[in-house]
């Protein structure tokens, strides 16, 4: 190759055989997982635990992105506006703390990673619900 | 000590039931082949030797060719001795689930990533001569003194240095294993393990 070309990016493939071990992994927890992206708003109960005592705490805003997606490293970041300040967690989507993921609204977005949320407040962040085109009579 | 001889497949992670994220290694273990059973009347001491890891033919030498021929077996890249409790046949398959069980806690003996000629910052945690400031200049990764002066008027022997880093035989103790998957010869365990991806490694109980 030639030295003034860019090299192209190594393609980190994942090995079969630890693909095989992650699938075997957490096969409960994964049933319960609904199909999300970013733009959509979820509610996330999250188990918190203080002491011997367990409560579970609810998370709800926006997905602005998902990390590592299909492999046991999962996560995804969630962000909400609370008292005026935006607030994001990010959560294992594998770990057993987080106990139920509802999806309340999909939403349209053009990226996988809407950071530009960020930037926007109010009125600008809206984004726009996500319809099936496969039902009928909605476009 | 009982053990095996395996691949390095992989790391990735996994989730305890009270919610930890544990880092585990995936490792293809066997199956070996005993390539040579070690006596005491024979030899002066008791061993198997395992071989694990297909090698051309070609490429082996004529009285390696024999030895692999005598356990009736093709030739291996690697070959190693443990010692068992039980005896073994010349010629015996041993897999993972024959030695470790799941919750043992196994040790890991690997070759580390070479890293090249390094600094003694890296090769030996210096941590570099003074600060950046106070008109110090190119000095920040240095060693420093290396001794005194006109006595002993020369370098002690061993005087940690710089050079060629990694690439070195690394003992990882008390690695637990989390999961044996005997139809695909897997051993997974709980933390890192020494050398790169599809490097040799043995694990001994």
């Amino acid at each position: 190759m030639h030295s003034f070309l860019k090299r192209p990016p190594k393609l980190v493939v994942m090995n079969p055989l630890v693909k095989l071990f992650e699938q075997e992994t957490a096969t409960e927890v994964r049933k319960n997982i609904p199909e999300f992206r970013a733009g959509d708003t979820i509610n996330v109960h999250v188990k918190i635990i203080e002491g011997n005592k367990q409560r579970i705490q609810q998370f709800q805003g926006t997905v602005i992105q998902r990390r590592n997606p299909n492999t046991n490293g999962e996560t995804f970041t969630v962000r909400k506006i609370s008292n005026g300040v935006g607030v994001e967690r990010i959560f294992p989507i594998l770990s057993p703390n987080v106990e139920k993921i509802e999806v309340i609204k999909k939403g349209k977005v053009r990226r996988a990673r809407i950071f530009y949320q960020r930037l926007r407040a109010g009125k600008a962040s809206r984004i726009k619900e996500r319809r099936d085109h496969t039902a009928p009579g909605k476009a | 000590m009982a053990g095996i001889i395996g691949k390095k497949i992989g790391m990735t992670s996994t989730y305890t039931a009270d919610g930890k994220n544990l880092a585990c290694t995936v490792i293809q273990a066997g199956p070996c082949v005993v390539t040579q059973v070690k006596t005491k009347e024979k030899d002066g001491y008791e061993a198997v030797q395992l071989g694990f890891g297909e090698k051309k033919e070609h490429k082996t030498s004529k009285p390696m060719q024999g030895h692999f021929k005598k356990a009736n077996t093709t030739p291996k890249r690697e070959i190693v001795e443990f010692e068992f409790d039980k005896s073994f046949e010349l010629g015996a398959t041993i897999t993972a689930a024959d030695v470790f069980a799941e919750g043992d806690k196994i040790r890991a003996i690997g070759t580390s990533k070479g890293k090249g000629f390094q600094g003694v910052v890296k090769r030996h945690n210096f941590s570099g001569v003074g600060g950046a400031t106070h008109g110090q200049h190119n000095r920040l990764r240095a060693p420093g003194s290396i001794g005194a002066c006109s006595y002993p008027a020369r370098v002690f022997k061993g005087t940690r240095m710089g050079g060629r880093m990694g690439t070195d035989r690394v003992t990882v103790r008390n690695l637990k294993i989390l999961k044996l998957m005997p139809e695909q010869n897997l051993i997974i365990i709980s933390g890192s393990i020494p050398g790169a991806n599809n490097s040799f490694v043995y694990l001994e109980k």
